[in-house]
C-alpha cells in the first residue's frame, strides 16, 4: 500500500460512493505507475516526447542573469504542447484511466490549462470528455474555453458561489460520485484524496527530473534555488520534486498575494490565495491540509488575478514540506505579478501566464535570495491571459507596461 | 440500545432531514418541530458547510439560505437546545466544521470539542457524509466516550471488506444510499436500493470479528436515503426490506418553494406536518405489507 498522508496532511475524506473507486485508483496507481504494469510508464513517456514535446528546453536568460547578478535558468514548460504544464499530469491520468478500462472523462479546470489539457489527451487517446468550469472563470478565460470545446469535450458551467475553482471541483465531485463506476476524475493538481497528490506529482516530476540534469549540464553545479509558483501546487511539485533530497537547495512556492493578505471573516473573503503562507490545517476536497477558512471552518472566497492560483487550498504534500520548513513559502501579490509579466514579456521575450508571473515577481522583489544559480520554472505562456492583462493593467499605473491608451476610443488591437 | 436505535424498534422509523437554520432561526425550528408532530422518529439536522460535494442543487440551496441567513456551529448548538421535540437528533455535517470546532475549555483541533458541545446541545448522533470509515476512528473514539451513536452511509458501490469495515464502526442507523450520485427528490425508486439492502441482509454478524457492533438480535437498522419523495416510495422501500427512511429534499423543496413565495412559516410548517405524515404513513403501510419472515429454527 501506498502511504495516504503527509504527516498530518493527507488522507481521503470523500463521501463512501467515492471510495470503491478511489481504492481501484490506488491499485491502478501502484501497478501501472510505481511498478510500470504492461508498460504503462513506457508508453506515457513515449507519448510525452511525441505527442507532448517533450524534454523542454532549460533556457539561460541573460537579461534577467545579469539584472539579478545570478545564473537565471528557465524551465520551459509553456513550450509543452498546450502551453503550459498541465499536460503531463493530463495525459498520464487519461491514459491511465483508458489502462483502468474506464471510458468517460470528467475535470474541473480553473483558469482553463488543465481542462484544455484533460481535453486535448482525451482527444488524442479517444476518450470523451466533460471539463466543469466556473461561470466567472469561464468568462475570464474566453479562449480556452473555446480550445476545449475545439477538441470535443463539453464544458459545462458552474453557477454557484463565486463560480471558481472551488465550486467547479465540489460539481465534478457530484459528477463522479454520479458516474463512478464507468468514469474517471482527472483532478488538476496535487490536490484531493489519496492517491491524487502523489499521483499527480509523480506525472510532473518529469518537469524536475529533466531541469535536474539540465542544471548540472549547463552550470556544470546543482541550483542554488528553485522558485515556483503555487495554487493548488502541481508546477511546484513537479518542480520541486526532484530536488527535495538536496538539501543545499532552496525551494521557493510563490503564491498569490491577491489584493491583501487580510481576511474579511465577516464577508467570508480572502482577498489573496495564500493558503501556505496564512492558511491553517483543516479538510478540503478529501484532503487535510492548509485552507483560507474562517474561524469556524467555512471555507474562504479566494482571490487572484490570475485565476489558476485562485484556490482556497493547496497540496497536502507541499503543506507538509512548508511545516518541515522545506519549502518556504512565499506570497506576491496582483500587481507586483503583473509587474512581471509586462517585464518577462518586454526583457526576455516570453509572455508568461499570470500565474508563473508570480514566480518572477518574487525574483525581482529578492534577488538576493535567488543564490548563484536558480531555476523558474515558467509553468504556462500567458496567450490566454491577454483579455485579463488588457482590462487589469488599464486600471493600474504599472512601471513595465507598454502604454495603454491604444485602446482608448475603441481602437482596436 | 441508544435512543436512536430504539426509535426503530416499534416499526419502520422515519427520518427527515432539514438544514438548520433555512431560510432563518425561527422559522427552521416551527418546520423541525413540525416534522416531529409529523410523526419524525429520528431527526437528522443539517449544519450547514460551504462546500457540500455531496448535496445535489436542492440541498445546496438550503446551505446557502442557512449560511446567508448566518447560521454559525455555535449558533446551531444553541437550535439544538432550545428545540421543543421530544425525538432524538442526529447532527449531519461536514468533517471539516467538527475538526476545526474549539471552546474556550478546550483549544485543540480535532473532532473531541465538537463531539462535546453536541452531547451537551442534546444531539444523539452523526453522520458525516465526507468521512469514510478509513479516516473516521478519531470520531468513533469520540462519540464512545460521550455515548453517542455514529451513522456510516453505505453506498451503492460499497462491498465485501469495506462493507465490513463500516459494520465494525456504525452505530445508531445504517445509512443506506439508495443510488449513486447526490441528494436529491426523485421520482422513481432506484432498483439499486434492494441490491444495497440484500448485500446487507447477507452481511452474517457470526463471521465478524469481536468488534463488530452488531450485537442485537436484528442488527443495526438499516435507513434507506437518496431520492425518496413521496409516501409511496417510503411504503415500496419499506416493503423492500429497509428498517427506515430518511427524507431531505422533498421536505427541503418545501421550505424553498414557501421561501420563495414569501409564505408565511406557519402554512409551510403544516405543509411539512402533512408531507411528514405521508410519508410515515407509506412507510407503516410498506410494513404491513411485509411478507412475513419464516420464523428460524
Amino acid at each position: 500500500m501506498s502511504t495516504s498522508k503527509f504527516g498530518e496532511y493527507g488522507g481521503q475524506y470523500v463521501p463512501e460512493a467515492l471510495m470503491p473507486a478511489i481504492e481501484e485508483l490506488e491499485d491502478a496507481y501502484e501497478r501501472y505507475v510505481l511498478d510500470n504494469e504492461d508498460g504503462f510508464m513506457d508508453e506515457f513517456r513515449r507519448r510525452l516526447r511525441d505527442f507532448g514535446g517533450r524534454p523542454t528546453p532549460l533556457q539561460h536568460a541573460e537579461q534577467l542573469s545579469e539584472r539579478y547578478d545570478a545564473e537565471v535558468y528557465l524551465k520551459r514548460e509553456d513550450l509543452l504542447h498546450g502551453g503550459a504544464h498541465k499536460l503531463n499530469n493530463a495525459l498520464g491520468q487519461v491514459l491511465l484511466a483508458k489502462y483502468m478500462g474506464k471510458d468517460r472523462i470528467v475535470a474541473e479546470t480553473g483558469a482553463g490549462q488543465h481542462g484544455t489539457a484533460t481535453a486535448m489527451a482525451a482527444a488524442h487517446l479517444g476518450m470523451p470528455c466533460e471539463v466543469y468550469m466556473g461561470e466567472r472563470d469561464i468568462n475570464r478565460q474566453r479562449p480556452n474555453v473555446f480550445r476545449m470545446r475545439l477538441n470535443g469535450a463539453a464544458v459545462n458551467t458552474v453557477t454557484v458561489g463565486r463560480g471558481t475553482l472551488k465550486e467547479a471541483i465540489n460539481e465534478t465531485m457530484r459528477d463522479w460520485a454520479t458516474n463512478v463506476e464507468d468514469t474517471h476524475y482527472v483532478i488538476g493538481s496535487v490536490v484531493g484524496p489519496h492517491p491524487f497528490p502523489v499521483m499527480v506529482r509523480d506525472f510532473q516530476a518529469v518537469i524536475s527530473e529533466e531541469a535536474r540534469e539540465q542544471v548540472r549540464e549547463r552550470a556544470g553545479r546543482p541550483p542554488d534555488s528553485v522558485l515556483a509558483c503555487a495554487g493548488g501546487g502541481s508546477n511546484t511539485m513537479g518542480a520541486f520534486h526532484g530536488f527535495v533530497g538536496d538539501e543545499d537547495v532552496e525551494l521557493y512556492a510563490v503564491e498569490a498575494g491577491g489584493s491583501s493578505l487580510e481576511v474579511d471573516e465577516e464577508e467570508g473573503v480572502a482577498p489573496n490565495s495564500a493558503s501556505l503562507s496564512t492558511g491553517d490545517e483543516g479538510v478540503l476536497h478529501g484532503a487535510r491540509t492548509k485552507l483560507l477558512q474562517d474561524s469556524n471552518g467555512q471555507i474562504m472566497e479566494s482571490h487572484s488575478v490570475s485565476s489558476g492560483l485562485d484556490y482556497a487550498g493547496v497540496g497536502p504534500e507541499l503543506a507538509h514540506l512548508v511545516d518541515e520548513e522545506r519549502v518556504t513559502p512565499v506570497t506576491v501579490d496582483d500587481d507586483r505579478a503583473l509587474e512581471a509579466f509586462h517585464r518577462l514579456s518586454q526583457e526576455e521575450g516570453i509572455i508568461p501566464a499570470l500565474e508563473t508571473a508570480h514566480a518572477f515577481g518574487f525574483a525581482h522583489e529578492n534577488p538576493e535570495q535567488l543564490g548563484d544559480v536558480t531555476v523558474i520554472n515558467v509553468s504556462g505562456r500567458g496567450d490566454k491571459d491577454l483579455e485579463s492583462v488588457i482590462e487589469e493593467s488599464a486600471k493600474r499605473d504599472l512601471s513595465a507596461a507598454p502604454d495603454m491608451d491604444v485602446f482608448d476610443g475603441g481602437a482596436g488591437l | 440500545m441508544s435512543r436512536i436505535g430504539e426509535a426503530f424498534a416499534d416499526g419502520p422509523a422515519f427520518v427527515p432531514y432539514l438544514a438548520v437554520g433555512d431560510p432563518d432561526y425561527e422559522s427552521s425550528t416551527a418546520y423541525v418541530e413540525a416534522l416531529a408532530h409529523g410523526g419524525a422518529d429520528v431527526i437528522e439536522l443539517g449544519l450547514p458547510f460551504s462546500e457540500p460535494v455531496a448535496e445535489g442543487p436542492t440541498i445546496q440551496g438550503a446551505v446557502t439560505r442557512a449560511l446567508d441567513a448566518g447560521m454559525t456551529p455555535g449558533k446551531y448548538f444553541e437550535f439544538v437546545e432550545e428545540l421543543d421535540v421530544d425525538v432524538p437528533l442526529v447532527c449531519m455535517t461536514y468533517y471539516n466544521l467538527i475538526y476545526q470546532f474549539t471552546t474556550d475549555d478546550d483549544e485543540r483541533k480535532g473532532p473531541r470539542p465538537f463531539v462535546e458541545r453536541a452531547a451537551e446541545a442534546g444531539i444523539e448522533g452523526f453522520v458525516v457524509p465526507d468521512l469514510p470509515a478509513e479516516e473516521a476512528d478519531p470520531l468513533r473514539e469520540a462519540c464512545d466516550d460521550h455515548g453517542l451513536d455514529l451513522v456510516f452511509i453505505v453506498a451503492p458501490t460499497t462491498e465485501g471488506e469495506r462493507l465490513e469495515r463500516i459494520m465494525d464502526r456504525v452505530s445508531g442507523y445504517v445509512y443506506v444510499q439508495a443510488r449513486l450520485g447526490v441528494t436529491g427528490a426523485r421520482d422513481d425508486v432506484s432498483d439499486r436500493t434492494d441490491d444495497a439492502l440484500g448485500r446487507l441482509e447477507d452481511w452474517d454478524v457470526s463471521e465478524q470479528g469481536p468488534e463488530a457492533r452488531r450485537t442485537e438480535s436484528n442488527g443495526v437498522p438499516k435507513a434507506v436515503g437518496f431520492g425518496i419523495k413521496t409516501g409511496k416510495h417510503a411504503e415500496r422501500i419499506v416493503e423492500g426490506g429497509a428498517d427506515g427512511v430518511i427524507v431531505g429534499s422533498a421536505l427541503v423543496d418545501i421550505v424553498a418553494e414557501g421561501h420563495r413565495e414569501g409564505r408565511p412559516a406557519e402554512a409551510v410548517a403544516a405543509d411539512l406536518e402533512a408531507k411528514a405524515r405521508e410519508l410515515k404513513e407509506g412507510a407503516a403501510s410498506g410494513y404491513a405489507q411485509r411478507v412475513p419472515e419464516p420464523e428460524h429454527t
